[in-house]
């Protein structure tokens, strides 16, 4: 494991977790998909939303996408209210 | 041309060079539809009708209820229960009598939904709900239309300018359609009253600007405002090569929620699979690891086809039997299910929960794990 890597949440991954943000630690060579998995392990209900933009530093993201641990990421779900 | 009277009107307008006569023109000469006259409708009207959009349309099929006067701030409370699109409307003509409004109290639906916006130069998406922004991205990408979305949950908002000259729609960002399990459509959600009144005057300022011609609009990026850290975030997106297949495929979807569950694919527990099997059901195995997660360990008789071939190898999964497709937790294999349902239209599958992993501790304790 190395220097955790920072997630921010949004809309309802923000209520799930009920963080704004996590530190999570990654091993190296992890991509988008891993860290996902990693977090619907510790959170279920995240694995239920396949309507998610993953951002990573600011773009848009694939779950093929490489992270480092100075990376920023940010969950970012549909929310309807208007 | 400017009527002396809006010389008067619009001077702050016509002293900013960026703006000024020609500016005020553009504004004057164009029309603006805003579907949904709620938290963020109410702002977005109040500030075109201000700057003189010369023609908007007003969608909403609801009446005016006390709870909604916590933040759609043109209502008031005498008119609790009177229609919103003609209460705002009302309101709006005195504020701005040289605006022309066109009022439908009526739902912005499939079937009314392209006729309603096919006059305007430009849609505002100020709903509150998920069937009506995914409608209003298909219509307008069918149109060739731009459309400013915003949309609003407790304290955070989302803002961006969509199928503008080619860049992202809505479907860029969420492809598909959300079930309830997923995102609740929850009316029950509190959401601070100013949220709104942020976010709509965020909208209402991307109209503008594109109407003038005024800076850059805020296409190719999704703004995601905070209001608890104050904090903004430009997310950068581009238009998927399919975004305009997906919003036909959507208008001819009727709107459902994508994968009903009767349907697309289910959970199965490891111990409802162990005993499926032990009973002799015949049940296709499909592991979609990768080859050396396989070798440590795999179910007895699984087919492996790692996620990234699937694409390719579609065919060879079977229709005719139960299909479980697992991984190690069960969220590659979730997303493969997911897949195969909506590009093969399988509807034979189920996704191991908790994938071989959990398999391993509930089911097999001898398994070798990793």
């Amino acid at each position: 494991m190395n220097t955790p890597i920072t997630v921010l949440l949004f809309g309802i991954t923000r209520d799930i977790t009920g963080q704004s943000t996590i530190q999570q630690p990654l091993p190296t060579q992890a991509r988008v998909s891993d860290l996902m998995e990693q977090l619907q392990n510790q959170y279920p209900r995240l694995g239920e939303i396949r309507a998610l933009l993953v951002a990573v530093n600011g773009e848009y993201a694939d779950p093929d996408t490489p992270l480092t641990p100075t990376d920023e990421v940010a969950l970012i779900p549909p929310v309807s209210g208007g | 041309m400017l009527l002396p009277a809006e010389y008067k009107r619009y001077q702050k307008h016509l002293n900013l060079p960026e703006v000024g006569v020609e500016g005020q023109l553009k504004l004057k000469n164009a029309s603006v539809l805003v579907v949904g006259a709620g938290g963020l409708g109410c702002p977005v009207l109040l500030y075109l009708t201000a700057a003189g959009v010369g023609t908007i349309g007003v969608v909403d099929p609801d009446v005016v209820d006390i709870s909604n006067l916590q933040r759609q701030v043109l209502y008031t409370t005498n008119e609790v229960g009177k229609p919103k699109a003609k209460a705002a409307v009302a309101h709006l003509q005195k504020l701005n009598p040289e605006v022309t409004f066109d009022t439908y109290s009526l739902a912005f639906e499939s079937d009314n939904a392209r006729a309603i916006a096919e006059g305007y130069d430009i849609v505002v998406d100020c709903t509150d709900n998920f069937k009506t922004r995914y409608l209003i991205n298909d219509v307008c990408v069918t149109l060739g239309k731009p459309f400013v979305y915003g949309a609003i949950h407790r304290f955070e908002g989302q803002v961006a300018v969509l199928n503008h000259q080619g860049g992202p729609t809505y479907r860029c960002l969420f492809p598909e359609f959300p079930n309830e399990m997923e995102i609740p459509n929850c009316n029950d959600t509190g959401v601070l009253g100013v949220l709104p009144g942020v976010i709509g005057t965020y909208q209402a300022t991307e109209v503008i600007k594109m109407l003038t011609g005024l800076g850059e609009p805020l296409s190719n990026h999704l703004l995601m405002v905070d209001l608890l850290a104050m904090s903004f975030q430009k997310i950068r997106v581009k238009r998927r090569a399919d975004a305009e297949t997906l919003a036909q495929a959507g208008l001819s979807s009727g709107y459902k929620p994508a994968k009903s569950a009767a349907n697309g694919p289910q959970k199965i527990a490891p111990q409802e699979l162990a005993n499926r099997l032990a009973a002799g059901e015949d049940i296709f195995l499909l592991d979609v690891r990768e080859r050396p997660e396989f070798d440590i360990c795999h179910l007895e008789g699984a087919v492996l086809i790692p996620v990234g071939i699937i694409p390719n190898n579609g065919k060879r999964i079977p229709t005719d039997k139960p299909v479980v497709v697992y991984c190690h937790h069960g969220i590659r294999s979730a997303n493969v299910a997911n897949y195969l349902h909506t590009q093969f239209g399988l509807t034979n599958l189920y996704n191991l929960d908790g994938g071989i992993h959990a398999w391993a501790r509930e089911v097999e304790p001898e398994m070798e794990v990793y």
